[in-house]
């Protein structure tokens, strides 16, 4: 290796060179495709994105081809193939192609109709009633009757065994199948983000092999899946939406080294490459097609606040003014972010509270000041543990570092494997200060729910009784408007006792090679492969 | 009894290796429950794919019950993948094992006529110049040669593939193309050491007297070196060789990666990432009876090859 000489070059510069060539890995954590609260206040109902497409886009230049493979990396491999045993969101994101629930999100992250074909709900919110599209038909040719749907959606809410196999469906009293079309499926108490639910997979009764010849309703049907290699679905011929899916054959090539994955772009074996580094996109220039945008991940630096000198919120806002997120999208990110001020990105927009995001700006004497105050001037040192395998979060780290240096801040850098920071950092909580990115959810409960105060998943150890009851008032408030207020006033609360430094929502970048049609980008963690196609 | 004591001795590394493996991933830190289910799962989740995997109770009988599985060439269910661990190894080893010999088999190939001419011509430029090359040999690591490799092959020139593994049962042809490169990086530093060591050797062997026997006999110089230096000076070039194939096998970890090969390699790594203890067990277990096995063969061929041992 060459030897680095930085005898002369300020040490920013280093670290910011170190950032640029280290390739940025985005989208840390998992996700589960839970949608919005399906009350989409638009005057078009939501429609699948292959149906949206028909109507607004005229064909693109050079004209759609039917058929054609297509080569997605993908870097892990899934947990399991039985839609009601993952969890990781890798899996999802393959998986998307293969399952479908009741309901399904589309790219704008609303909620439509999949194997439902139209639903009602009492005005109490207690009783579901579903009709199903006729005509789907699952993989292995049968129709999807309504007991199919019960026997899902009994499993995962756990009615034989008593424990849910999906939290969301611990609200669940009874699911009825009173004839072969209609599901009524009846919930204990109202739960405004219980349709979310319903986009869990939907598989044929009593079907006993979905871990490893996993069987839905989706555009794709499974085909093999080879450990380390290979996932390969097939188009569903008899997807009920006509048109879709355009491609024959989909692999998600499994190349957990990025590097690796750079090259078989480059040379042409792959032809999709989600979450590409921004460096890496550059460097491929006009040779490839890009899609880039905020992707509901919320990048943040976490402080244990059950530690000291964290505890005191004046250190905690010293900390939030020291840094300067537009450094850091510009350095790390090299522009494609979006500055944030409290755990929801602006992608969110119905729930978005803004203005949050300089509500502690970048300002070293305010936070020296802060820091003396809090009778803190000059001795705090800290070790950052971040997960080693995001280059992204190590990259933001060192320059974080640097950042708070400045203020008198002493920062240690502790690469941490990410099988250890699940354990100690994440369930443990066994750590001074992180940085990790927690992602894309429709429901803004579900994204900020980790903040509660009893949430197992609370590693912040934050704990306020006014975030506590504004977020638990969203549960049962059938208002929208209300509603809305609330999951806003439970993100001012955050950014305003400096829960911990929101930073930014880096771009998801995809790179696909140019003759390639149709990608859309989901809030989600999701490829859906339906809707792409070739051109001539 | 040299082979009983040598078996004996293979048995009892065998034996350190597991404990070792087995005691080193208990006690790093991290859970194969977590690292399976990621952010999202809750504690339920968690405890209850524990009780699932089977990894909890006490350490020493988590340890016998493999052990008596391992016996019964039963090495257990992997906990990342859900498949039984021998399968997974057995669809992962004709990789590796192909690449190990291809890049062994290049090794031979290109290293002996080398040494060969660097011996003959020492002193002279093509010496020194076969010295340099074989130093940056020794330098390159191989992983970085190995992206060098796909840079200019695959990229540029584009005459192998880069990505696409295909075995050898499908087509010999386009699995050779597949292995080509990868093996060439691995070969690359194996050459720059067979190259200098039979070198070495050969010049020793130049000295001694029955070099000068043979001379006086009247024998051209080119028989001299072929029928009777190289013959004596390839004995220990034999062990180096045997010693590098462990070498070759860790390095095929590395290239794994970088050429996105199916094998043995990427399959531990894996397995090491996300704590599937019985993986990693079983794999280590058979890495390491394979590399003891070509030791002892080597060991054995060396004694036949040169009787003064027996």
């Amino acid at each position: 290796m060459k030897p680095i000489h930085h005898s002369k070059t300020p040490r920013y510069l280093l670290q910011l060179t170190i950032a640029l060539l280290v390739l940025a890995v985005l989208a840390a954590c998992a996700g589960d495709n839970k949608g919005n609260n399906g009350v989409t206040p638009s005057a078009n109902p939501p429609t699948a994105p292959g149906e949206a497409d028909k109507k607004d886009d005229t064909p693109a230049e050079g004209g759609r081809i039917e058929g054609g493979n297509a080569v997605v990396i993908v870097p892990q491999d899934p947990d399991y193939l039985d839609p009601h045993l993952a969890v990781a969101a890798g899996t999802t994101e393959i998986m998307f192609n293969v399952f479908e629930g009741l309901l399904k999100p589309n790219e704008k992250g609303e909620l439509y109709p999949a194997i439902a074909e139209s639903y009602e709900i009492t005005p109490d919110g207690l009783v579901y009633s579903f009709k199903l599209r006729s005509g789907v038909k699952f993989h292995n040719g049968n129709p999807v009757k309504a007991e199919d749907v019960k026997y899902s959606y009994d499993k995962l809410a756990g009615t034989d065994t008593g424990k849910p196999l999906n939290n969301a469906f611990a609200s669940v009293a009874g699911i009825e199948a009173p004839d072969e079309s209609t599901v009524v499926i009846k919930l204990k108490e109202n739960n405004s983000s219980f349709l979310t639910a319903l986009t869990a997979a939907v598989i044929p009764k009593n079907y006993a092999d979905s871990n490893t010849k996993p069987i839905g309703t989706g555009p794709f049907k499974f085909k093999e899946y080879l450990p380390g290699q290979r996932l390969v679905v097939e188009k569903n011929e008899n997807y009920y939406v006509s048109g879709i899916p355009a491609l024959d054959k989909v692999e998600f090539r499994i190349i957990p080294d990025q590097e690796a994955a750079f090259l078989t772009l480059k040379t042409g074996e792959a032809d999709i490459y989600p979450r590409i580094g921004t460096e890496k996109l550059e460097e491929l220039g006009d040779s490839f097609q890009a899609v880039s945008g905020p992707q509901n991940l919320v990048q943040v630096l976490v402080y244990n606040i059950a530690k000291k000198p964290f505890d005191d919120i004046r250190v905690r806002q010293a900390i939030n003014h020291a840094i300067n997120k537009d450094e850091l999208i510009q350095g790390v990110a090299i522009g494609r972010g979006i500055k944030i001020g409290s755990n929801l990105s602006p992608i969110m927009q119905q729930y978005f509270q803004e203005g949050l995001e300089d509500l502690h700006a970048y300002d070293v004497e305010k936070a020296k000041t802060l820091l003396a105050e809090a009778g803190h001037a000059d001795d705090i040192s800290i070790k950052l543990s971040v997960p080693s395998n995001y280059a992204f979060h190590v990259s933001t780290a060192e320059v974080i570092a640097q950042q708070l240096s400045k203020v008198g801040i002493k920062v240690t850098i502790e690469p941490v494997e990410w099988a250890v920071w699940l354990e100690r950092i994440y369930k443990g909580r066994d750590y001074e200060a992180t940085i990790i990115g927690f992602d894309g959810k429709l429901n803004p409960y579900d994204i900020l729910n980790k903040y509660l105060s009893d949430s197992p998943n609370n590693l912040f150890n934050y704990n306020s009784p006014e975030f506590d009851k504004a977020l638990k008032a969203t549960v049962t408030e059938v208002d929208a408007a209300k509603r809305t207020e609330l999951f806003k006033q439970a993100q001012t609360t955050l950014a305003k006792e400096a829960a911990a430094v929101y930073i930014m929502d880096p771009y998801l970048n995809v790179a696909l090679k140019p003759k390639l049609g149709g990608y859309k980008q989901y809030p989600l963690y999701v490829q859906d492969l339906s809707i792409v196609y070739w051109t001539k | 009894m040299f082979v009983t004591r040598r078996m004996l001795t293979l048995v009892l590394t065998l034996f350190f290796v597991i404990v070792l493996t087995f005691l080193a991933f208990r006690i790093i830190p991290g859970n194969p429950a977590h690292a399976i289910l990621g952010m999202e799962a809750s504690p339920e989740q968690v405890a209850e794919l524990e009780q699932k995997l089977g990894i909890g109770g006490p350490l020493h009988q988590q340890f016998f019950s493999w052990i008596s599985g391992v016996i019964q060439f039963d090495f257990g269910q992997s906990l990342r993948f859900s498949e039984p661990v021998l399968g997974l190894i057995a669809s992962r080893l004709p990789v590796t094992f192909s690449l190990a010999i291809m890049s062994l088999l290049l090794t031979i190939i290109v290293a002996v006529p080398l040494g060969i001419a660097a011996a003959r011509a020492r002193g002279k430029a093509v010496d020194l110049i076969i010295s340099i090359g074989t130093q940056l040999g020794l330098a390159i690591p191989s992983f970085w040669s190995g992206i060098m490799l796909i840079l200019i092959f695959g990229l540029l020139l584009k005459w192998f593939s880069v990505s696409t593994y295909v075995p050898w049962s499908e087509n010999i042809w386009l699995s050779l193309k597949s292995l080509t490169l990868p093996a060439i990086a691995l070969a690359i530093p194996q050459i720059a050491i067979v190259v200098r060591y039979l070198r070495t050797t050969m010049l020793e062997q130049i000295g001694e007297d029955y070099v000068r026997t043979a001379r006086s006999k009247g024998l051209k110089n080119s028989s001299v070196y072929y029928r009777h230096v190289l013959k004596n000076a390839l004995i220990p070039v034999i062990t180096v060789v045997g010693v590098n194939f462990g070498e070759i096998l860790a390095g095929s970890l590395v290239i794994e990666q970088v050429f996105t090969l199916p094998g043995m390699g990427r399959l531990l790594i894996t397995a090491i990432g996300s704590r599937d203890f019985p993986l990693v067990q079983g794999m280590v277990l058979l890495i390491a009876l394979i590399v003891i096995t070509v030791n002892f063969i080597v060991d054995l061929s060396y004694r036949w090859l040169n009787p003064k041992i027996r």
